[in-house]
């Protein structure tokens, strides 16, 4: 039986709004935070899935921004929580327990290192472009490994979840409603971006990058705007992140976490609305049964992925569908 | 003052020498046709013109040196191409085909499809599900999407079915008239472009052998460079 790709949508949406709801209701505050850590890595696959579903470019380096998403929570909040200053050499502050706040300097940072590095890894392509992003976050993970103001290889740990007006962000259902309203801002303006002009000529540029040219449309530009969205979108899930486990470490930064990104994107579908959700709900719920059973579970999640590369690329959203590609 | 300016240019792929001299004037308005025998460089003039290869030599647009813009600012400052092999994005629609091409002007969704109204019926399907002359229709309103200055067609009717290439041959006639368009034309039915030519480049082994009015092209030039 086919299903309607907004129908599936619609049951997603639905599912994550009531399934949280029930284990509140029957309190069960673990299954919350299962489908928090769900809704958060859905928001960094997201982000990735702009620059890989729509724009064709596999980043293998993407927890490099999740990383500075997590590290600017938590610098943020060692330092306001000690209070002690944080010295940036431009400015000195407390720094913030805010949760909004966070967020907009996580989002910043992210988007103007992925500025600073697009500019230089965009010049490549295929297996370069690929190589390329793994480098740049091995060498935050290195380095954050040898920071030992923040933690080095141990990692940095928050006693406190940070604040967010109006909200008790220690209950877990309430943290989970911020995770879940910020995927579904953040799918909106995917569904936006995608339909645009813009996520035309991306998705366009995806295809053949000397057509695009030959239109007037500056390659190099499109897919570096949208590497700065996807990595803005991707450091705020880092933040998010770190806030749902009250610690920063170096893994935030590892390539496993970029493998897994793709994972995700795989699993639900490339270049789909809710492909990169799908993919998160399906690798927790694995993570989470599988992982009870025995600690070698990714040996099924391995098997899984290359059931679906081999026999359903589109993904669960294709397979559903019964339509492969994403853009068809 | 010619809108199109192209003097003794040059051009190579890698250590292969493609082009050895070509010149090519057009003026605002003007119709040229750009002729010659299979392999003897008018695509890899059109890609030179349009910045995608390497060339030397003198390459001007509106008194702007080419030479020194990348390929999608030639396209901004006015060249429209619409490729050999049509070449339109596959996974769009013909809709979102149109978008993602369009620049603020005169031609918009609605005069593209008023221009090729098989468009507009085939607005949501994607661009590999259309004929090739469907195909070839879209590549032309996506180069008429980017507002061109100058548009390029190379072999616009090739491989199409006649009732198809008339219908093309129809539209290029359209735009020259009700628009007055500057067009360079690649193709190899000679009188089709005879019919809509103001003026004719023929080249041979990469240079530039003859040019000239339309109406001065004689059957003997042609046989003597065209072989028909």
């Amino acid at each position: 039986m086919r299903v309607q790709e907004k129908t599936i949508n619609a049951l997603v949406v639905v599912g994550l709004m009531a399934l949280p709801l029930i284990a509140f209701v029957n309190d069960e505050p673990f299954t919350i935070t299962l489908a928090t850590r769900a809704v958060i890595l859905a928001i960094a696959a997201v982000g990735l899935n702009v620059i890989l579903g729509i724009g064709g470019l596999v980043s293998f380096g993407h927890a490099l921004f999740f990383g500075i998403g997590g590290y600017s929570m938590g610098i943020l909040a060692h330092h306001a929580q000690t209070y002690t200053a944080l010295d940036l050499g431009f400015l000195t502050t407390d720094g913030t327990k805010l949760m909004p706040v966070i967020w907009l300097v996580a989002m910043a940072v992210s988007a103007i290192v992925a500025y600073v590095i697009g500019l230089l890894i965009l010049r490549t392509s295929g297996v370069y472009f690929i190589m390329i992003t793994l480098a740049f976050a091995q060498m935050f993970y290195y380095f954050s490994i040898s920071w030992a103001k923040y933690g080095g290889e141990d990692g940095l740990s928050i006693y406190v979840r940070n604040d967010f007006p109006g909200l008790n962000t220690l209950i877990p259902i309430q943290f989970y409603a911020i995770c879940f309203i910020i995927l579904c801002i953040v799918l909106f303006l995917y569904a936006r971006l995608q339909a645009s002009p813009y996520g035309l000529a991306l998705n366009a540029n995806r295809q053949t990058e000397t057509r695009v040219e030959t239109v007037g449309l500056n390659s190099m530009k499109l897919k570096l705007v949208a590497f700065v969205i996807s990595g803005a979108i991707t450091g705020l899930a880092g933040a998010l992140f770190a806030d749902l486990n009250r610690f920063v470490s170096p893994t935030m930064f590892s390539w496993q976490l970029s493998g897994e990104l793709i994972v995700l994107i795989i699993i639900g579908g490339v270049g789909r609305l809710m492909g990169p959700v799908i993919g998160a709900c399906v690798f927790i719920t694995l993570e989470h049964f599988l992982g009870g059973l025995t600690d070698f579970w990714h040996i099924f999640l391995g098997l899984i992925l290359l059931c679906i590369v081999l026999f359903a690329r589109g993904g669960v959203v294709g397979v559903l569908t019964g339509k492969e590609g994403a853009h068809v | 003052m010619s809108l199109l300016s192209v003097e003794n240019l040059t051009a190579s792929y890698g250590s292969s020498q493609a082009l050895f001299g070509v010149d090519l004037s057009m003026a605002e308005g003007e119709v040229t046709a750009l002729m010659g025998r299979n392999g003897m460089g008018k695509s890899t003039t059109v890609k030179a013109i349009c910045r995608l290869i390497r060339s030397s030599g003198r390459l001007n647009l509106d008194g702007k040196d080419l030479h020194k813009l990348p390929s999608y600012k030639v396209a901004r400052l006015g060249v429209g191409l619409v490729p050999e092999g049509r070449r339109c994005f596959a996974d769009l629609t013909v809709r979102e085909n149109l978008i993602a091409a369009a620049r603020s002007g005169e031609w918009t969704l609605d005069t593209v499809s008023t221009l090729f109204p098989r468009l507009e019926e085939r607005n949501r399907q994607r661009a590999t599900s259309l004929s090739g002359g469907e195909q070839q229709m879209l590549a032309i309103g996506r180069a008429l999407m980017t507002n061109p200055r100058l548009l390029i067609l190379d072999e616009a009717t090739e491989g199409l079915a006649p009732i198809i290439r008339q219908e093309i041959w129809s539209a290029i006639q359209r735009l020259k008239k009700e628009t007055g368009m500057t067009i360079l034309l690649i193709d190899k039915s000679l009188s089709e472009l005879s019919a809509v030519s103001d003026k004719a480049v023929i080249l041979e082994r990469g240079a530039t052998v003859w040019s000239g009015a339309m109406p001065a092209l004689t059957p003997e030039i042609s046989e003597k460079y065209l072989g028909v």
